[in-house]
């Protein structure tokens, strides 16, 4: 009787040509409620959800599915990003960057993954805290973030604002607030736009949250609203497994994060975050689905934060556990593997782009360093664009 | 050509800045089909079916869709159904919205309309004022008509204006307020009108209380002969300070009267304002008068003695008449 019920909202979201109850092998108990989920495996159950479990083995994908400089080139932006992160690090520890550091360490693959799909002055790329990797594979200059942490006058915020919130909101790349969640709708309104000025065909909006962010009400909003208006908007969440110092336990109890998708009717996607071929593969296929029409995509990347919330915080909470398992790999230690596995780059290819990397970074970094720190007595102290609402003359 | 309530005047100002601009689109709940809770987007999605977007019980999320609207070209208005919902919003206006121009150098020309202040019957959650508490807010533009010409002009204005507007529209005259002529003076957003000449005290007043405000100066007109003057700010931020100062300087006497909650708010600005730069104007310590500070009660009796009406008003003024 249970089980009728139950295929049959099966059938009604994953289609008719499913034959579910073959495939529902768990249930899951809560209250009087009973909660549903099929085989990791389910035919039908990847209609929506596609999941890839972590392990420590390589790479689950085919490698030669993937286009070589593709892979080459989310591999250098993640290694451009540990190396300027690096250095960042350094800079906080000798008292030159005012304010916090807050570091991608562990999360590069689906970082960059994701933003090199997208293709700047065409798409939008919302990056958050940890999305140093990303916005070099989207082409934000290093200047731009040494600037800006730096706090030269010349950066795109001016001083005005810091560390990673920062953004060419006119490229696409709006600049984050510190409120969780709140780009998700931002980002689905400026599909919105593009779509009022008949812009949107082939148009994708990316926006990466963390696990905590899930927590709050501008994801629901914002995901539920993205899915209402069918925008192309591709949702990453990167489950480093802690939110600052709170873990997964003490926010949410769902056993998946990516069976939210199913709640929202939007295509869900969980893949191993440290695994660079595996990310590739998951994002080339959530931004085609959205470019075409598909609607909202939810992927889900799982791995641990390799640092601190920021580098004032040493991660003491982190259970040596999760360090020791596959959630604790690095994403750039197994990147490079897979580059020389496949036969992608040569060992002595990744070191000589390192050596590239390095000099970039010495570079943006000197160059910040010398410019002038933003002039209380130049500044226009303007919060307006029109000057005649300027209320105080200060 | 027939009369035109304030409501009509919101209508057609929306209707007119949609005509002109293809970027303009409305966005909220209900507005579609249904016209809004109001009828104030009444017919307009079957004229622009593309650009009136019912949205769903998510004010942070339309919010936040306005803004990245905005600040991709487009020029969203946001109808909150009721002012008092914009709480649920606060964080992407006021983080969000207002820092944006500051922050990046990109404005954002979004407008935000609060269908606003008590009618009876209300209660607490549909019957709010929240100008202030947007106007405390660096990057934010807030307006309050009073009339049906400003309803148009300042919406029409609002719209065009590249910088995030919350325009404060005032329940209690959707239907009641009407006028032949909706086109108005053109008096630009920043600039307060004097509503009522006068030369004993001055009320500086905004939205639905100045009509309450007028009452009360012909209630002490025909009284005594005492001629108030009356002070329309039109727009809360930018305040036009000027405009109250001279005022001021005409008639010695101050009373600001806000509809909204006591502690802080426009009527603290406007007697801070005052106190510090027109100080040597004032013949009387400058009083201020607002709703009491309780939450709106729902009750039509309660509800009228929470907030200023022209009988109060006239008490406080003979106060500030007889100091």
């Amino acid at each position: 009787m249970c089980l009728a019920k139950v295929s049959l909202w099966w059938h009604f979201f994953f289609g008719k040509e499913c034959y579910c109850q073959f495939y529902l092998t768990r249930f899951y108990w809560r209250g009087s409620k009973f909660a549903l989920r099929g085989d990791a495996g389910s035919a039908c159950e990847e209609n929506l959800i596609k999941r890839m479990e972590i392990t420590t083995e390589a790479s689950q994908v085919n490698a030669y599915e993937h286009d070589r400089d593709h892979v080459r080139k989310v591999f250098r932006s993640m290694q451009t990003s540990r190396i300027l992160e690096n250095k960042l690090g350094s800079l906080y520890k000798a008292g030159k960057i005012v304010g916090g550091v807050y570091l991608g360490k562990g999360q590069e693959a689906v970082s960059a993954s994701l933003a090199s799909c997208l293709t700047k002055g065409r798409d939008i790329f919302a990056p958050l805290i940890r999305d140093q990797a990303g916005r070099t594979a989207f082409g934000e200059e290093l200047i731009d973030c040494t600037r800006t942490y730096l706090g030269s006058v010349k950066g795109p915020m001016r001083g005005r604002d810091g560390n990673i919130h920062r953004g060419r909101p006119a490229e696409g790349m709006p600049a984050m607030i510190s409120h969780l969640g709140a780009a998700i709708s931002l980002v689905s309104g400026m599909l919105l736009a593009k779509r009022i000025k008949g812009e949107l065909a082939g148009v994708v909006g990316a926006t990466c949250v963390g696990d905590g962010c899930t927590s709050t009400g501008a994801f629901h909003e914002g995901l539920n609203t993205a899915a209402v208006e069918k925008l192309p908007l591709v949702l990453t969440i990167a489950n480093n497994q802690y939110a600052y110092s709170t873990p997964n336990d003490r926010q949410f109890v769902c056993q998946d994060l990516v069976d939210k998708a199913i709640g929202y009717g939007v295509p869900g996607y969980s893949v191993d975050g440290t695994d660079m071929l595996a990310c590739i593969k998951v994002m080339e296929e959530a931004t085609a689905k959205a470019r075409a029409g598909g609607g909202p995509q939810l992927v889900v990347a799982s791995m641990l934060r390799l640092t601190g919330h920021g580098e004032h915080d040493d991660g003491s909470y982190v259970d040596p556990d999760l360090r020791s398992s596959g959630l604790g790999r690095d994403s750039i230690e197994v990147g490079s593997s897979q580059l020389i596995e496949h036969g992608f780059a040569s060992a002595e290819e990744i070191e000589a782009w390192a050596v590239e990397a390095a000099e970039v970074v010495q570079e943006a970094v000197a160059i910040a360093q010398k410019e002038s720190a933003p002039d209380p007595y130049q500044d226009d102290w303007a919060a307006f664009s029109n000057p005649a609402n300027i209320d105080f003359h200060s | 050509m027939s009369d035109m309530t304030y409501i009509d005047a919101i209508h057609a100002a929306l209707s007119d800045a949609m005509e002109q601009n293809p970027e303009v689109f409305l966005y909220g709940q209900d507005i579609g089909k249904f016209g809004g809770a109001f009828k104030a987007t009444k017919g307009l999605q079957e004229k622009y079916p593309d650009r009136v977007l019912d949205a769903p019980i998510s004010e942070d999320a339309m919010a936040g869709v306005a803004i990245g609207a905005a600040i991709e070209g487009a020029r969203p208005v946001l109808e909150m159904q009721f002012a008092d919902f914009s709480s649920v919003a606060f964080n992407q206006i006021v983080n969000q919205a207002a820092t944006h121009f500051y922050r990046t150098g990109v404005p954002v020309p979004m407008t935000v309309r609060l269908p606003s202040g008590g009618t009876p019957g209300s209660g607490p959650f549909h019957s709010q004022s929240m100008e202030s508490l947007y106007a405390h807010y660096p990057g934010l533009v807030v307006v309050t008509p009073a009339t049906v010409a400003d309803a148009y002009s300042m919406l029409l204005d609002s719209i065009k204006m590249d910088d995030p507007v919350i325009y404060c529209e005032h329940k209690f005259l959707y239907r009641w307020l009407k006028s032949k002529d909706y086109q108005g003076d053109g008096l630009p957003i920043g600039k307060a009108r004097i509503t009522r000449a006068g030369k004993h005290a001055t009320v500086v007043t905004y939205s639905a209380m100045v009509h309450e405000a007028v009452r009360a100066a012909e209630m002490l007109q025909a009284e005594g002969g005492w001629e108030i003057e009356v002070v329309d700010l039109r727009s809360v931020k930018p305040m036009d300070t000027d405009t109250i100062i001279a005022s001021v300087a005409r008639t010695g006497r101050l009373l600001a009267v806000g509809e909204a909650f006591p502690w802080g708010g426009v009527t603290a600005e406007v007697i801070a304002r005052v106190s510090a730069d027109g100080f040597h104007l004032l013949d009387a310590p400058p009083a201020r008068f607002n709703a009491r500070d309780t939450p709106i009660p729902y009750h039509p009796k309660l509800w009228a003695a929470h907030r200023p009406t022209p009988e109060a008003i006239a008490q406080e003024l003979r106060k500030l008449l007889n100091y």
